[in-house]
């Protein structure tokens, strides 16, 4: 009993990090329609961003998490003005094949400038609590903590704010909210920035809990977090983080009872069943194609 | 007044000279590299290109001419592998004796891949679009991890001791038959069938074009001439691992397929060409290589979305009949022109 719950606590840290970059294809999903496949990049980044901060600057974790949520935040938006923006009118898989090249490019870059994995420094002094047994670690606290302040932050954006309402207005139909005097492209670039911060905060929280950035790593957290983001509805932003814990906890609960290498495995085997009972997703609606 | 009649010689003329070159290429492949005009390493380039040509092109036929967006090539390629593999090391170790068994192993390595392409394509009558690309991607993680946990076939370490089988007319023989079938299969009924399906499913469906029956044949084609790609890529490297058949290969052939254009034949012989060409031409540059590579994709979409040949075809890929149809439309628009 007491294992599970130890392995449940694991499963909400890793959760969280997938729910936040989940977040971020959602939000560009539900008001462009596109999947912004560089997005697990933009995460990688974010984990470079604070190394970089965390080693020749050595400023403190708060300046370090914000820091890395604003460089994110200005490439996210820089590739949606540069490369995205332009295929707007275009046949939407050429913004598809267009950000698998920039995920590639993002890649190729900080492989340029640093060749070998880098080791993280400790931000934060790890403390270990002992309740009745179960172990709870500083870090893991303050993962879970942030990961959900940042999800309460947006919610409260996109549901309370004039830009959030234009937002929404997007996703439902983005030439009449243009004709209503909606800035589109300003809420559109604005988009890409909240979703590309999230995604570099769950690059930061990621090398606190495990201190190893290489500029692959986004490849296949990216594809994960995407997972999330089909599994909970792809659109829907609660969808998105109810689809980063559950896939955060189905992974956590393999490798503890299964061997690890099964836990690729076992995830996609579910993710495929899951597509076969619900082909839209938890949370998402079937939509009616009119002819 | 030139009437359409006045052409048909040229025609003829034509016909006969594609299956020539063909045959030309052929014996070329076989006696240049015999005689040691060639260069192990020009060889070796060559036949990377015709293994990427038969890959393109093959994804080509589900991504261009059905119009779904599959992520999942290299896990059909990854079953073609292992399984031409298997079959030539542990059930059919007839190594120089009876060499005339290896395309056997080739086209069962395939045919393997073109069972598991039938089981996507039951999965896609459900899901479509970008639920579909999910769906490939969880077929091709599956089949990696798989391949990473069976023991018999070497597991994550990988599989040795493939003899090295794979030579330039084998190349060049296989990736003509996949440009020739997928070329014959995209003009038949069943191909328009298929190509139904890309530009409206719902419409087909109510006039009577059996979609379902279109996806299976275009994914178990296309698994198929991947698995054969595969099985041929493991002959010539001599060794694989499931890592080679991660999503970095999948991204590595819809950047071909979408740099040389949807829905072309063409266009996927030059992408792949170009791609794989100009990966090796930029070697020297180092690290620079692989970051203007997909600088150079980037921008060639901003500035030719359809990439160089889109739904264009070459008219030495089109059937005779298809031929005649396009230069009796080019010559009523001259007349036109003219009057």
């Amino acid at each position: 009993m007491l294992y599970v719950l130890q392995q449940t606590l694991n499963a909400l840290q890793l959760g969280s990090i997938y729910a936040l970059i989940a977040l971020g294809y959602t939000l560009v999903y539900s008001i462009l329609r596109m999947i912004n496949f560089a997005h697990g990049d933009i995460f990688m980044v974010g984990g470079f961003v604070c190394f970089a901060a965390a080693t020749y600057l050595q400023l403190p974790f708060a300046v370090t998490l914000l820091l890395a949520m604003g460089c994110t935040a200005i490439l996210g938006a820089g590739l949606e003005r540069l490369a995205y923006r332009p295929l707007r009118d275009a046949p939407r898989v050429s913004a598809v094949i267009t950000a698998l090249g920039c995920g590639i490019f993002l890649e190729h870059f900080v492989l340029w400038l640093s060749p070998y994995p880098q080791h993280v420094p400790a931000l934060l002094q790890n403390q270990t609590w002992s309740l009745g047994g179960l172990s709870v670690s500083s870090i893991q606290t303050a993962i879970v903590a942030i990961a959900v302040a940042l999800m309460l932050v947006l919610d409260f954006i996109v549901q309370r704010t004039m830009l959030g309402l234009a937002m929404r207005g997007i996703s439902m139909d983005m030439k009449a909210v243009a004709l209503m005097g909606v800035p589109v492209d300003l809420v559109i670039s604005s988009t890409f920035a909240f979703g590309a911060a999230l995604g570099g905060a769950a690059g930061v929280l990621y090398s606190l809990a495990y201190p190893v950035v290489d500029p692959y790593m986004g490849v296949l957290m990216g594809w994960k977090a995407f997972i999330a983001a089909v599994l909970g509805g792809i659109g829907h932003i609660r969808g998105a983080v109810l689809g980063g814990f559950l896939l955060g906890a189905v992974e956590i609960l393999v490798t503890a009872f299964l061997p690890s290498t099964y836990r690729d495995l076992t995830v996609f085997t579910l993710l495929l069943m899951l597509l076969i009972v619900r082909p839209h997703g938890i949370l998402g609606r079937p939509t009616l194609q009119k002819v | 007044m030139s009437t359409p009649k006045l052409h048909a010689p040229s025609h003829r003329h034509r016909k006969g000279m594609l299956p020539a070159l063909l045959a030309g290429g052929l014996a070329a492949s076989y006696l240049l590299p015999y005689f040691g005009v060639l260069s192990p390493y020009v060889q070796l380039i060559l036949i990377s290109v015709g293994v990427n040509i038969i890959l393109t092109s093959s994804l080509n036929l589900v991504n261009g001419y059905m119009g779904e967006f599959s992520v999942g090539h290299a896990g059909f390629m990854a079953v073609g592998a292992y399984g031409a593999a298997v079959l030539s090391v542990n059930v059919l170790p007839y190594g120089a004796a009876a060499p005339w068994l290896f395309p056997l192993a080739i086209v069962a390595g395939g045919l393997a891949a073109a069972l598991l392409g039938c089981v996507v394509a039951l999965l896609s009558f459900k899901t479509r679009g970008d639920y579909l690309a999910i769906v490939t991607l969880a077929f091709l993680m599956i089949v990696k991890s798989t391949l990473e946990n069976l023991d018999v076939v070497g597991g994550a370490r990988g599989f040795l001791g493939i003899e090295k089988l794979t030579t330039l007319p084998w190349v060049v023989a296989w990736s003509v038959a996949t440009i020739w079938v997928i070329r014959n299969l995209v003009h038949s009924r069943y191909g328009r069938d298929i190509q139904a399906v890309r530009d409206d499913e719902i419409a087909a469906n109510q006039t009577g074009v059996d979609t379902r029956r279109a996806k299976v044949l275009a994914f178990s084609v296309s698994s198929f001439f991947a698995g054969v790609a595969g099985g041929l890529l493991a002959h010539h490297l001599q060794f694989i691992n499931p890592r080679m058949f991660d999503i970095a290969k999948s991204t590595d052939m819809l950047v071909m397929v979408y740099l040389g254009g949807i829905g072309s034949l063409g266009g996927s012989i030059l992408g792949a060409t170009i791609y794989t060409l100009l990966l090796e031409a930029l070697r020297p540059l180092g690290a620079f290589r692989m970051m203007l590579m997909p600088l150079m994709l980037v921008l060639l979409m901003l500035f030719r979305p359809r990439g160089i040949m889109g739904m264009r075809e070459f008219s030495w890929l089109l059937p005779a009949c298809d031929r005649d149809a396009r230069e009796a439309a080019a010559s009523d628009v001259d007349k036109d022109g003219k009057a």
